[in-house]
């Protein structure tokens, strides 16, 4: 069989397979030819090909990567691979229909699929644009009843939905919903009391409605066999004696994260019934009622002492700081800490940060001021991942954090391989100190939160910075830009962004050249979302060969005329080009259009758009 | 200072800060009382709905947003010195920080204003029949009715009934009270610093927060059983 690798002639989509693939990309049909140039070799027939590849190679294939390759090979390669894929990756739910998915792949067993466009995560999409996990459920709830593991971002899912899938996929053991919204614990119910065989319930970052449902007692009343059990997200109170029976019955568990509605002293019931766990979320942290003094408390310290499997913590959702240090017993061990919705200062992060000498993930609140960061520089030399989030998260409010703690972390942590940083204020000089510290950045993500902020020091523009970025951290695939930026910052990434996936610009540019640069320079570029720039239809025209190599670009709040909409959309019959149009007064006109998305898709545009999407 | 400035306000207003009276409900204003006519309070504190509206004024139009872009551009092409866009008004979806990280961070800060960790306000809110109780920081409203609100979202059977713009209840009056006892279906009580059960909104507001060891939402027909106390001790109070 041919050796020859040609990955770099196929489609650089990683995620999409190409699912039109018979036509234009199969060689013919018959047998492939064998080793190096032996004349006398007779093919084997295609059944016999099928067959080997079926027992011999595909079943070895995990990564859709390889699997996508493998099916562009010929046609009995392509139906050998659609047979014997068993997991999904569907990056934007309207790119395909569930119907062409359904007909290709038959045995699938894990399914992930996204919806929104990350920007509706900051209310920049109007409500009730789409994503309904409705249509794909009812086409999965067909073919796929041996359905295990289910992964939904950003998708919008109806209490109806979950309990059809509760009922229609009996050996479900995994559902994950991150971003999500639409259901409610009425929803939750559905599953807790139909998946008998959950093992893993994580609900993340989701908006889940109060429907005064006791889920949690919806568990059957026997042993589980959970693994997971992620619900902090959920705002609403819970039964908490049926949750202590719940994990006291549940011999399994290693990730649990509680809401904010488990009090400290709930939270070391649950904890001496599963000491066994690796990932604990502590939910409020703080107690129901405030302990006078002198009056006994309970003995949290040790609590935490007799996990001694912990590797990761989260929670502290209403943290009362005196409370910190009951954590000391598990810092050497954690590789993961987010106290990134505890405002605490650096006084308190300190005798915590200098014992977690593991530390791999660290997210926090910028409440801890450059101080902190220092403390954090210095003991955590491992450090991989940094996430500062801002307490206020405002545009002029005082900011404790500062290119100083960005240069005291790149000084410190030099495997540092992602960031997102928000500041009030920024140099060129410390982001450039970090593109050269750090070398092994994948993901940079920086917000200055003031709009067109300069160098608060040399009042230049943050070009130079953002350069030093894409030139000297080679591995970049992800990048998140802010302060003030000419087109030079974008000459640059299109430059030196070779192996950019992500872009994430806002406020930024000053003419079509930027997004021109990006979109003539960046070969790999699959998500671009852009905001409140002033790129117009010339610059979209720069991307006309690069459209159907994409996931999605986002515009909204640019230069883009509907005019010039129309024409890509003219031109790329393949792309789904969606105008949205916010509500206006009467008289309010507009030349440009408020928000441009477009994504590729084999199966046209989409039935179910709202009355404020146009798709052209 | 709560105390000092309500203090000099009873003797600006003869005791009208305290005096306790009844009013129409939903936050219109006492129309008994030409007084309370302004949402505002005698006091010069901003009333529920001002609130509201602070609260709620932070998207930037689209045109204006549109306008202030060009003319940063322009500020922008002319130099490269720090400009700051002309507006400092709010723009939606920026800073790029989700909903839910907001929210929380709100909490949090109420609780650092509070001073050394240990005295923020939560107090736990029962609501009789209803399985679970709920805490709430007092600190995170300014007024009775933003607490009314609260509880009404959390207890989808709670609404306040008859009460005067600051939610305050009119105990002077007995046989109205009662008639307000009787009528509605819940009543919010509480636990005060001296352990004693008193009805929601018989003192000013910052006292109340001050006071408040417990909330407990009960039907009306048992609080009427408080309602004598709970006169005895405004008696005494003013």
């Amino acid at each position: 069989m041919s050796g020859s690798d040609n990955r770099s002639e196929m489609s650089e989509d990683e995620e999409l397979p190409d699912l039109g693939g018979d036509a234009t990309h199969s060689s013919n049909s018959t047998a492939v030819s064998g080793g190096g140039g032996d004349q006398n070799y007779v093919s084997p027939s295609p059944d016999q090909v099928l067959e080997n590849v079926l027992e011999n190679v595909l079943c070895f294939l995990t990564s859709r990567r390889d699997r996508n390759a493998a099916s562009l090979v010929c046609k009995s390669w392509y139906r050998a691979e659609a047979l014997t894929r068993s997991e999904l990756f569907i990056g934007n739910c309207y790119s395909v229909s569930p119907r062409r998915v359904t007909n290709r792949f038959r045995l699938v067993k894990a399914i992930a699929i996204k919806g929104k466009p990350r920007f509706s995560d900051f209310s920049l999409l109007p409500p009730d644009w789409g994503a309904h996990f409705g249509p794909w459920l009812s086409a999965m709830a067909r073919s796929y009843r041996a359905l295990e593991k289910l992964y939904l971002k950003r998708m919008s899912v109806t209490d109806e939905d979950l309990a059809i899938a509760a009922h229609s996929f009996p050996i479900l053991k995994e559902l994950v919903m991150v971003c999500c919204e639409g259901f409610g614990t009425s929803g939750l119910a559905s599953v807790a009391s139909e998946c008998r065989q959950i093992r893993v319930l994580e609900l993340m970052d989701s908006d889940i409605g109060d429907d005064e449902e006791d889920w949690i007692s919806c568990f059957p009343d026997n042993v589980t066999c959970l693994e997971s059990f992620i619900f902090d997200c959920v705002e609403a109170p819970i039964n908490f004696e049926a949750l202590e029976q719940l994990v006291a019955r549940s011999p399994s568990l290693k990730k649990l994260r509680l809401n904010c509605y488990i009090s400290i002293g709930q939270l070391y019931r649950l904890m001496i019934r599963a000491p066994q766990l690796t990932h604990l979320g502590t939910g409020s942290f703080s107690p129901l009622e405030i302990v006078a003094q002198g009056e006994q408390e309970l003995n949290y310290f040790s609590a935490f002492a007799a996990c001694k499997s912990l590797i990761c913590l989260s929670g502290f959702r209403e943290i009362i700081p005196d409370y910190l240090s009951a954590i000391y017993p598990v810092c050497g061990n954690l590789t993961s800490l987010n106290l990134s919705y505890a405002n605490i200062n650096a006084e308190q992060l300190k005798p915590v940060i200098c014992q977690c000498h593991k530390l791999q993930t660290f997210w926090v609140l910028d409440s801890v001021s450059d101080e902190g960061l220092q403390a954090v520089s210095a003991a955590c030399k491992d450090l991989r991942e940094l996430r500062v989030f801002p307490v206020q998260a405002l545009e002029d409010a005082e900011g404790p954090v500062s290119e100083v703690g960005l240069l005291a972390i790149s000084e410190g942590c030099r495997k540092l391989q992602s960031i997102l940083y928000f500041c009030q204020r920024m140099t060129n000089a410390a982001v450039v100190a970090m593109s050269k510290n750090c070398p092994d950045l994948v993901v940079f993500r920086l917000c200055i939160m003031g709009r067109h902020r300069p160098d608060h020091i040399t009042g230049e523009p943050m070009d130079e910075g953002f350069g030093a970025i894409v030139k000297n951290c080679k591995k970049l695939t992800r990048l998140a830009v802010s302060g003030l930026l000419t087109d030079r910052a974008f000459s640059y990434i299109g430059q030196y962004g070779k192996l950019l996936r992500t872009l994430s610009v806002a406020f930024a540019g000053n003419t079509d050249l930027g997004l021109k640069y990006l979109l003539e320079g960046c070969p790999k570029l699959q998500k671009l979302e852009i905001r409140d720039s002033p790129f117009g239809d010339s610059a979209l025209f720069a991307g006309l060969q690069h459209y159907y190599n994409m996931r999605f670009l986002w515009m909204s709040s640019c230069k883009v005329t509907r005019l010039g909409c129309e024409e890509i959309a003219r031109q790329l019959p393949g792309l789904v080009v969606e105008v949205i149009t916010r509500d206006r007064e009467e008289n309010e006109t507009s030349e440009y259009v408020d928000t441009l998305y477009m994504y590729r898709s084999l199966d046209g545009p989409r039935a179910d758009a709202p009355r404020f999407v146009h798709i052209l | 200072m709560a105390m000092i400035s309500e203090e000099h306000n009873k003797e600006k207003l003869g005791f009208e800060e305290t005096e306790l009276r009844l009013g129409l409900p939903g936050g219109g204003g006492g129309i008994v009382n030409g007084d309370f006519g302004k949402n505002t309070n005698a006091n010069g504190k901003r009333g529920y709905l001002e609130t509201v509206n602070l609260k709620l004024n932070l998207s930037l139009k689209e045109t204006e947003k549109g306008e202030n872009l060009q003319k940063e551009k322009n500020l922008i092409s002319c130099s490269n010195n720090a400009v700051k866009p002309p507006s400092k008004t709010q723009v939606v979806g920026w800073p790029p920080v989700r909903s839910f990280r907001k929210n929380v961070m709100a909490v949090q800060k109420s609780n650092s204003e509070e001073g050394v960790g240990g005295t923020a306000t939560f107090v736990k809110v029962s609501m009789d029949g209803a399985p679970y109780l709920r805490k709430v920081d007092l600190n995170m409203y300014k007024s009775y009715q933003d607490l009314y609100g609260a509880l009404g979202k959390m207890f989808s059977s709670f609404t306040m009934g008859k009460c005067n713009s600051q939610g305050m209840m009119d105990f002077m009056n007995e046989s109205k009270l009662m008639d307000l006892l009787n009528g509605s279906d819940f009543v919010p009580t509480y636990e005060d610093k001296d352990g004693d059960w008193m009805l929601v909104g018989d003192v000013p507001w910052e006292m109340f927060v001050g006071s408040c060891k417990r909330l407990r939402i009960m039907k009306g027909t048992e609080a009427i059983g408080l309602a004598p106390r709970a006169l005895e001790k405004c008696k005494y109070r003013s």
